[in-house]
């Protein structure tokens, strides 16, 4: 499964924003070199928590299809240390999407604190990298699933937004090779 | 051709903002990938930021004619042909084409638009 650095959707709205929550952990080897006494968790990882929270937000239509990376921090300001025990909200605003790329807007607060605020703009990479996703379908859906995603996601109108069947689809086709290979060994003499 | 000072103030502004520059490095005359080292991807953020602060929508395409840059109609060899120029001044008569005229070769076309076309393109937007 890919890495991530979010825990959990609690708000999704179709290209507009998304908010997620991230249980910062003492067992996640926090930092402690630069301030001895004071660890912490690199920048870098929050920015990695509000790119996952806005690239998902940004490449959800058109069912996650779109091959999204994160190519630009325009702003990363940070107020206050993340440390053990602090519960992060990243939340991501949508600023502007184009068939090439999205920016958004991101703030990260804790106790309703603004701790980080941020800008990051998005790539969508067209077929000259390949005409698959960057992630199999079902271990994307899988790990959506684990985030809550579908739980609180709608649209504009604030319908319900599902799985994508693609997605559906390729977990059954999995699923169905899982099975036919257990078979095939069971079927072998031992 | 001048440009007005407001408007170039302004795109000065999201010139340094996106691509963190100095202000005395945005000349009229500097060049978005030459001299300021534009990236592909840093031109949907310019847009934004000329979109935000000028009210206005930007085709990527009125930047970047790809299809001019790509058709066999409009590029042999590699170089634009007399057709795609003109076709080129017709849909982008706010940028100086002289120097690319001379040869225009497709891969340099990337570093044709300077800090004064854009200006003139912005211009020609909220005329």
């Amino acid at each position: 499964m890919r890495w991530f650095w979010i825990d959990r959707f609690i708000e999704f709205v179709r290209n507009t924003r998304a908010t997620t929550i991230k249980n910062v952990s003492f067992g996640e080897e926090p930092i402690d070199d630069y301030l001895p006494g004071h660890p912490h968790y690199p920048h870098s990882l929050i920015i990695e928590g509000m790119a996952q929270t806005g690239g998902l937000l940004v490449s959800e239509e058109g069912g996650f299809r779109t091959k999204t990376v994160l190519a630009k921090v325009s702003k990363a300001v940070f107020h206050e240390l993340i440390v053990p025990g602090d519960q992060i909200f990243l939340t991501a605003v949508v600023q502007d999407k184009k068939p090439s790329g999205a920016i958004i807007e991101g703030t990260v607060t804790v106790n309703g604190q603004v701790r980080a605020e941020l800008e990051l703009s998005f790539a969508f990479l067209d077929d000259r990298f390949g005409e698959k996703g960057l992630f199999p379908p079902e271990d994307l859906l899988r790990t959506l699933r684990i985030l809550k995603l579908f739980d609180v996601a709608v649209d504009q109108n604030g319908n319900r937004i599902h799985a994508p069947e693609h997605m559906l689809e390729a977990e059954r086709q999995a699923a169905r090779g899982i099975i036919q290979s257990r078979a095939i060994s069971q079927s072998k003499p031992a | 051709m001048q440009v007005s000072e407001e408007v170039f103030s302004k795109v000065q502004a999201a010139l340094i903002d996106a691509l963190g520059v100095d202000d005395d490095e945005v000349t009229p005359q500097a060049t978005m990938v030459g001299d300021l080292g534009a990236e592909s991807i840093d031109f949907l953020d310019i847009v934004f930021k000329l979109e935000k602060s000028f009210g206005i929508k930007v085709a990527t395409e009125d930047l970047f004619p790809k299809d001019i840059l790509t058709e066999s109609t409009y590029v042999q060899d590699g170089k634009v042909t007399a057709t795609g120029i003109a076709e080129l001044k017709k849909r982008m008569p706010w940028a100086d084409l002289s120097k690319f005229e001379t040869n225009p070769r497709v891969q340099d076309f990337g570093d044709l638009l300077t800090v004064s076309d854009l200006c003139r393109y912005v211009e020609s937007k909220i005329a």
